[in-house]
């Protein structure tokens, strides 16, 4: 499953269907990227754009090299964008193997490439305006350790 | 052909897209970059450093050196933050 939504979601809810639908899977891993507001940056919102085509088909290839890579039996990843507040959910990955450590690393794989290779771009809402989130090397540093 | 510009880039700009016809010099992504940059001082401006840039041609993110043939849209995308 892939969704690229504006509209929020319930990741427990998620997780519980899509485990359901493979009760020959041993091992389920889930994360839950959330809207973080830290006491010392605290922010009212963040704001994501996305270009939602393009989004699909590169977390659909990403999500068939996972399984392929991994000998996942599904992957599933949404995304959100638009405003979210803290707390709220903007994105999940959930892999489903007969083993954990392959659950482990297809969705530490996954994370690892949406953090730099989904066209999302996020900007923090604060009390003093709006500031585009810049890119992190140590993400592209974690993507490109799954190079080979 | 249509480009697309994201986030910073198309606040920079002030708009998300371009309809533009590239001359038949313009061959590869490469060359219609450079194109669009000799046309546009803020996008020459904010393209500073180009390498940092993706782009996609028809909604697949491409390398600089595919060729523009068949290209309906081309989108310059900023270094992304997701996840």
């Amino acid at each position: 499953m892939i969704l690229v939504s504006a509209s929020p979601f319930d990741p427990g809810a998620l997780l519980a269907a899509f485990a359901a639908d493979h009760p020959h899977a041993g091992a389920a891993v889930t994360f839950t990227g959330m809207v973080r507001s830290s006491p010392d940056r605290p922010i009212n919102a963040l704001i994501l754009e996305c270009y939602p085509e393009l989004a699909e088909n590169e977390i659909a290839t990403l999500r068939g090299r996972a399984i392929e890579r991994f000998g996942l039996i599904d992957a599933a990843i949404l995304h959100r964008y638009g405003r979210l507040v803290p707390g709220e959910a903007i994105m999940q990955v959930m892999t489903l193997a007969a083993h954990r450590q392959a659950a482990f690393d297809g969705a530490q794989f996954l994370m690892d490439y949406l953090k730099t290779d989904a066209p999302f771009w996020k900007q923090e809402e604060t009390a003093s305006g709006t500031q585009w989130v810049e890119a992190n090397t140590a993400d592209d540093a974690a993507r490109d350790r799954w190079a080979k | 052909m249509k480009v697309l510009y994201f986030a910073w880039l198309r606040e920079r700009l002030n708009r998300a897209s371009d309809e533009v016809t590239p001359p038949d010099s313009v061959r590869t992504l490469d060359d219609l970059v450079c194109w669009l940059r000799s046309n546009d001082e803020a996008l020459d401006l904010a393209m500073a450093n180009p390498r940092q840039f993706k782009l996609s041609k028809n909604a697949r993110i491409v390398p600089w050196d595919t060729p523009i043939d068949g290209a309906e849209t081309v989108a310059i995308l900023p270094p992304m933050t997701g996840g």
